[in-house]
């Protein structure tokens, strides 16, 4: 203004600089409403006189119909209608997991993801992780475009450049290297080596967050096959495990529980189930459902393996291994002897990361005669190919570029920090990877890949099994698959699909003779989802040096110290999947806890430092790593151990990970070049304190017997062991609770159900606890995500809820302060899993206190829930004796505060993205209505629809629950009780009559969800 | 009505004489078209079902020929030869075929898996309709002669007939009476030994105002009237989102006199999810050209669709009937399993120029359907055990009741509500 001389204004005020100039100048908006309120009295009423016409205002333009539009399809793809789903046979390999999926669509949406029965490895189940998978697909974070040095790129522009950039390091000579999980794919192997061809100086580098590396090695050792073995816990009459969390997270879980819970069921007609021993620090899914659990040191693991290995050696004549420190033999010497009288019928397993545990555990096995049986090595499974050498060679920092493809390892190797340092003398770096991750943060070139539900693929997870991933949607951004990427860069121009049926036609085609015709040969593959060839066993050469491993046994001497423990999640995994707002919120089975990490620290550890639950404490390992988490009183946890689960800690996942817990990663040292997920460390308080929110804190059933169990000899000898079945005194003398009611129970008024009378059974024995069921239903169901100050505030929407008990040794006492004493977890207790839906009772206690019969009983014998007819009173969930029903307490799908967690949500931010994964035929419900377990009624009445339409009465299994499709060990069995040949009425009125009840069933409600009783071999 | 019955048998005689005629034509090309009326009728639905969205049994072009009369014009091989597959008689030289191809711009005739007995049903609809037009045309000519309207009316006539004697016998008692005081007033007024207040009442007038200025003329009036201002306010609150009547502008003119009413393409034809979705679904693009590629293709409604495709942009319809999305209302059950026809909700959608909601779609017409509607469980197993437990609770009953959809949950929430 000053550069002339001039002044400008524009008027006089303006000039003058008036008062009244000045004050309205620095107010941007004038001031036109007259305020009266200075002297009072007016304001009021002006406030009520604008209401008044607002409210008028919004009630006059709501009577206006407004404008819908329908669109159709342009060109209609045939056999995609609207409303009718479509199936596509698909395959989950993600973090190491795998399984054969079926997606369901609708409209093109994938919304929903149920298990391949054709697979022979997941056989039709899946996981907590595999059903929240669909969600991720919709994450608003994931990479939407190539990006060059953090600018938003071309596939043309970063084609060109890293293409120049590449071919420069190969010809300075200068290594690149692709850092990769284990690679399950037999077509992205191919596209790697392919481009190992084009790039001479290029290599492969596999490794896994959790590592088996010493199974590896000792399978080496012991067969010369550096591959894990495949298992086969079907046959294995007594398992033994040592740190294994085979049902939850170890290997193929997904499968371990499939196989599993067959020898875990009883009946009328099979009297017999597995017996299985655990051993282990932290209680774990599987020590939560084994016979018998003892709490170890993780030093202690290696002499109990030796104790074990001795005893059994000692029976069948093998050789003694000497140095390991003494420990209890009390329960080694019963597992000893059940291995030896279940000889070729058992299986011993660790997931211990030391090779000489790994040795002993092959020579057990071998002992027993296991090989070929229950274990095959000669038909190899190709998880965790991974190692800790290879990935170390980065450290140096002298490649000249690496690609990471879908690996996260600054976040999740041991060495991640160190690794961060190397790669920034490392010129080229790119990240082909489908959402951010701290690794792909400190990429300069970002090529990024599609979701697995938008990509064509394949898995070879053994020997023999080959499955195919074939796309539900086209990519929904400008991304890439990494096969094709390579192949690109191999100066290939092949897209996914043409270079995985080249892949199957070069590599599996040829496997089979049965089919001639390729094309018909990939139809079929594709329709099935699988191609699987029939294993045969060889046996393999084996070699056992018992000297080699006296020099490991004398280092893992047991310590007095204060001992960690790292382990999975069941929901979190190993944390690639940290950003699913479903897998935040899934209460861990055993903690029940949600939406953070802790350190799992004993009761008497706890009361030895007095530390409260969540109080947060830091935690310093002896190579000097420290991180502060809260604590978490976890019973069953070893004596003087703490355990921290991995997966958390996130810095660069997303709006729903970053910032929760604590990344436990850098606590993993790598001893002899295999990573340790053990160490010795310190506590320390730090006076903060930070709640966790759990969805169970009660460990009590304040003695009500909710949870019925017995013994499995006691079983044998009376099939009712272990039932209550309760008498009603009353003046006639003692009745059934089903004679005496306040209901009438034979007039008009009684429930008549002539046509279908649907119902759950639930086996506790079968039911594993893994909470499958409980994401399989969100998804169905479109339940909210609420965050984890609203499960804080015990406002959690899931409909299903895992009750996990803790069983008490205290059971005489009765008195308040017995029941007091009965809330202390003891230090080894047993569990059990308990799944609790609405129990849709005949005698409803919620439906007679509705006072505008919103809640309602149907002649198919379900409690119907009429959302708008609900005015949220909230009664029903008060007489609920099983609490159930769910209250919204928010409308999470347009409340900000839950824009960044619920799926629902739609606003600009992330353009309803989320929204594409709600299930259409089921009702976002709005604040203030009460919502629960609806039996899936949708698929009931489309299950009913599609019978009628063929005209014929519904199959058994045709129509199924989402709990029920999805249960690993088909401990949920839905099926209308009417129907004489239906498997819930053979198993309800003959084969396991005797152990089924009702919870409460004192009181009468008649549910139509039935238990049966939990038998333990014990 | 006798008059009539007799014309109508003489035409009806003179018919069936040309009929003969037709008839020994056909017969004399060797082949043999059924004239029974399950034939018939089977080949009516096939007919409407396949062949009306290209042919009419008229002499018109639709898309293909007007099939008036094909019978006799081509014998039935070469007919069922050319329904199975045209290219391949095209081919072999057929110098007829060839013509028809030649003819309508080269656009080939689709291929239909049919059987042989249901080409042959087809012909005999073909042959059945071609043959009704001229009875249609010669029954008008008496209709002028007059007689038939006379006869269709006379319940009407007679009920009102009663109503307006009714009517005139109430007015002449009333002037009767009025007569009668007139004369018995007079009559007093000219006598003279009456007393005083006696003649005051045979003197007074009635007073009107003395009535309307009453407090029980007033209350009563207020109180009307406050009760059909309020009838007024809750019907209009009632009303608050129904919106029967409701007929919104379309992108495109589309109209479904034509194509249902004239044309009588089957619902499905267009709506294909209508026996096995939820939704009816609304036709893609790629359904009109399967006509309009070839017929119509100068309109500018038509081009709207052209460019549409050209753009890639789809046709954005405004939705006529919304139901609120917490209902579920599946249409392969109604129509389908209920065997339910479309117009019963939707109204005479083949009449309608621009298709316009018909029925209130509110919960109680929804409701008052699934009350009085019988199960459609003919032949369908998944009702039979239903079916015997209706019977058997009717067993004492005098009048059988059939089962009604609300007898099996109709009314019950999670029906619609999930």
């Amino acid at each position: 203004m000053s550069l002339t001389n001039k002044t400008y204004w524009r008027g006089l005020e303006e000039l003058e600089q008036s008062p009244e100039f000045v004050k309205n100048a620095k107010q941007e908006f004038p001031d036109f409403l007259p305020s009266e309120s200075e002297n009072g009295g007016h304001y009021r009423r002006d406030f009520l006189k604008m209401m008044g016409f607002g409210v008028a205002a919004a009630t006059l333009a709501a009577c206006e119909t407004p404008v819908r539009k329908a669109i159709p399809y342009l060109n209609k793809p045939e056999d995609v209608d609207a409303t009718i789903p479509n199936y596509y046979a698909s395959t989950y390999a993600e973090g190491g997991d795998y399984c054969s999926i079926i997606v369901k669509t609708r409209e093109g949406r994938p919304i929903k993801i149920e298990g391949n029965k054709n697979s022979s490895i997941s056989k039709g189940a899946i996981s907590a992780r595999v059903a929240a998978s669909v969600l991720s697909l919709y994450d608003k974070e994931r990479f939407r475009n190539p990006v060059i040095e953090g600018k938003k790129s071309s596939w043309e522009d970063l084609d060109s450049q890293l293409g120049k950039s590449l071919s420069e390091v190969s010809s300075a000579g200068k290594p690149i290297k692709i850092v990769t999980n284990t690679v399950l794919s037999i077509s992205l192997q191919q596209a790697i080596n392919e481009f190992i061809a084009k790039f001479p100086t290029a290599s492969h580098v596999v490794y896994d967050s959790i590592s088996s590396s010493a199974m590896l090695a000792a399978n080496g050792k012991s067969f010369n096959v550096n591959s894990l073995p495949s298992y086969d816990f079907s046959k294995a009459n007594v398992i033994v495990s040592f740190g294994a969390d085979f049902l939850g997270t170890w290997l193929s879980p997904i499968q371990f529980t499939k196989d599993y819970s067959v020898n875990r069921k009883v009946s009328k007609d099979k009297k017999t189930m597995s017996r299985h021993y655990q051993f282990e620090t932290t209680m774990s899914l599987t020590g939560a459902n084994a016979d018998f659990r003892t709490a170890i040191k993780p030093s202690q693991e290696l002499s109990f393996v030796i104790a074990l290995h001795n005893s059994i050696a000692t029976s069948l004549g093998g050789t003694q291994i000497s140095g390991a420190a003494s420990v209890d033999t009390k329960m080694i010497k019963s597992a000893s002897t059940d291995l030896i009288n279940a000889k070729g019928k058992s299986l011993v397993i660790s997931s211990s990361n030391v090779l000489a545990t790994q040795l002993i555990i092959n020579n057990i096995n071998q002992m027993l005669g296991n090989y070929d049986s229950t274990i095959s090595i000669s038909n190899p499974s190709n998880f965790k190919k991974g190692s800790e050498t290879t990935i170390s060679s980065l450290l140096t920092g002298d490649a000249g570029a690496v690609i990471f493809i879908g690996c996260n390892p600054i976040y999740d190797f041991a060495k991640g920090k160190e690794l961060k340092s190397a790669l920034s003398k490392v010129a080229v770096r790119v990240a082909i990877s489908d959402r951010p991750s701290e690794t792909s943060s400190i990429c300069n070139f970002i090529a990024p890949d599609n979701h697995f539900l938008e990509s064509w693929s394949d898995a070879n997870p053994s020997e023999g099994k080959y499955s195919i991933c074939q796309p539900t949607i086209s990519s929904l951004f400008s991304t890439r698959q990494s096969i094709e990427s390579l192949n690109r860069w191999s100066g290939g121009m092949m897209d996914a699909f043409s270079y995985v049926q080249y892949v199957w036609r070069v590599n599996v085609f040829p496997k089979q003779s049965e089919i001639t015709s390729f094309q018909l040969f990939w139809d079929k593959a594709q329709y099935n989802g699988v191609f699987e060839l029939p294993s045969s066993n060889s046996s393999l050469p084996y070699t056992f040096d018992a000297s080699s491993i006296a020099s490991a046994v004398s280092i893992s001497k047991s310590t007095n110290e204060l001992e960690f423990s790292l382990y999975e999640k069941v929901g979190m995994g190993n944390g690639s999947q940290a950003n699913n707002p479903w897998l935040q919120e899934f209460p861990e089975p055993i903690t029940k806890s949600t939406w953070d990490n802790y350190i799992c620290v004993s009761k008497s550890l706890a009361k030895e430092k007095s530390l409260e639950q969540g109080d947060r404490v830091k935690l310093t390992s002896k190579n000097g790593i420290s991180l502060v988490l809260p604590i978490l009183i976890q019973p069953g946890q070893a004596a003087n151990t703490v355990s921290i689960a991995l997966g958390y800690g996130r810095e660069n996942a997303g709006k729903v990970a970053n910032g929760i817990g604590a990344n436990a990663y850098p606590l993993i040292s790598i001893l002899d070049g295999f990573a340790s997920f053990s160490g010795t460390c310190t506590l320390e308080k730090t006076g903060e304190n930070s709640p966790i929110a759990q969805t169970q804190t009660h460990q009590t059933m304040m003695s009500r017997p909710i949870v019925q169990e017995a013994s499995l000899s006691d079983y044998i000898k009376d099939p009712y062991a272990g039932r209550f079945r309760p008498m009603i005194k009353t003046n006639e003398g003692e009745k059934k609770p089903e004679d005496i009611s306040i209901w009438d129970t034979k007039g008009l008024q009684t429930h008549n159900y002539n046509n279908h009378f649907w119902g759950l059974a639930i086996d506790l024995n079968s039911c594993t606890g893994c909470g499958s069921c409980v994401i399989s239903c969100q998804a169905e169901n479109n339940v909210p995500v609420v965050g984890k100050q609203e499960v804080i505030n015990r406002r959690e929407m899931h409909w299903i809820r895992i009750d996990r008990y803790y069983s008490s040794d205290n059971k005489e006492d009765k008195s308040i302060a017995g029941f007091t004493t009965m809330e202390d977890p003891s230090e080894n207790p047993q569990v059990v899993f308990q799944p609790v839906m609405c129990q849709h009772c005949n005698n409803a206690p919620c439906e007679t206190v509705c006072p505008v019969l919103a809640t309602t009983h149907s002649t198919e014998g379900l409690n119907q829930m009429t959302y708008n007819r609900c005015v949220g009173t909230r009664y029903c969930a008060n007489n609920c004796p099983y609490k159930v029903r769910r209250f919204n307490w928010f409308s999470y799908y347009t409340n900000e505060k839950f824009s960044g967690i619920n799926p629902a949500h739609d606003s600009r931010e992330n353009e309803g993205l989320g929204k594409m994964v709600l299930n259409p035929d089921v009702t976002v419900r709005a604040r203030g209505v009460m919502e629960k377990c609806s039996m899936c009624v949708q698929r009931i009445q489309s299950g009913k629809l599609a019978a009628k339409i063929e005209k014929r009465r519904p199959i058994d299994g045709e129509i199924e629950t989402a709990c029920s499709s999805s249960c690993p060990s088909d401990a949920i069995i839905f099926g209308d009780m009417n129907d004489p040949e239906s498997r819930i009425t053979k198993l309800l009125s003959d084969t396991n009559k005797e152990r089924a009840y009702h919870l409460l069933e004192e009181i009468n409600v008649k549910p139509s969800v039935s238990y049966l009783s939990k038998i333990r071999n014990v | 009505m006798s008059y009539d019955y007799k014309v109508l048998r003489k035409i009806s005689a003179k018919f069936t004489v040309l009929t003969l005629i037709l008839f020994s034509f056909s017969f004399s090309k060797g082949q043999t078209i059924p004239t029974d009326d399950a034939v018939i009728s089977a080949g009516k639905a096939l007919f409407e079902n396949n062949c009306t969205q290209c042919h009419g049994v008229s002499d018109d072009v639709v898309v293909g020929p007007g099939l008036k009369g094909v019978h006799a014009r081509r014998p039935l091989p070469w007919l069922i030869k050319w329904i199975k597959n045209s290219t391949l008689l095209i081919n072999s030289g057929d110098a007829y075929a060839n013509e028809i191809y030649n003819k309508f711009g080269k656009t080939q005739m689709q291929s239909f898996d049919f059987k042989d007995a249901e080409i042959i049903s087809i012909v005999a609809y073909i042959k059945s309709e071609s043959e009704k037009v001229p009875v249609v045309a010669a029954a008008a000519v008496p209709q002028g002669g007059g007689g038939v309207q006379q006869v269709s009316s006379n319940d009407g006539v007679s009920n009102n007939f009663i109503l307006v004697l009714f009517v005139l016998v109430l007015v002449i008692i009333l002037i009767v009476l009025v007569l009668i005081l007139s004369i018995i007033t007079k009559y007093l007024n000219s006598s003279t030994n009456i007393s005083d207040i006696d003649k005051e009442v045979i003197e007074s007038k009635f007073d009107l105002s003395a009535v309307y200025n009453s407090k029980a003329f007033k209350g009563i009036a207020t109180f009307a009237f406050i009760l059909v201002i309020g009838k007024a306010c809750l019907d209009g609150l009632v009303g608050i989102g129904i919106s029967q009547g409701y007929a919104p502008t379309q992108p495109i003119a589309f109209s479904h006199k034509l194509h249902a009413g004239e044309y009588k393409i089957g619902c499905n034809y267009c709506h294909t999810g209508v026996y096995k979705s939820k939704s009816a679904s609304i036709p893609s693009a790629n359904i009109c050209m399967n006509c309009h590629n070839a017929i119509k293709q100068e309109s500018p409604e038509i081009q709207k669709i052209y460019k549409a495709i050209s753009t890639g942009r789809p046709i954005e319809w405004v939705r006529v009937h919304n139901l609120p999305d917490l209902a579920n209302f599946n249409h392969a059950t109604h129509a389908k399993v209920g065997g339910i026809e479309c117009q019963q909700c939707h109204g005479p959608i083949e009449t309608m120029e621009v298709v316009q909601q018909y029925s209130p779609l509110t919960m109680g017409w929804c409701i008052n359907c699934h009350r009085e509607t019988a199960v459609n469980g003919k032949d369908n197993h998944y009702y039979d055990a239903l079916m015997a437990a209706h019977t058997k609770s009717q067993d004492g009953n005098a009048v059988k009741e059939p089962m009604k959809v609300k007898d099996i949950g109709g009314l019950e929430c999670s029906k619609c509500h999930y």
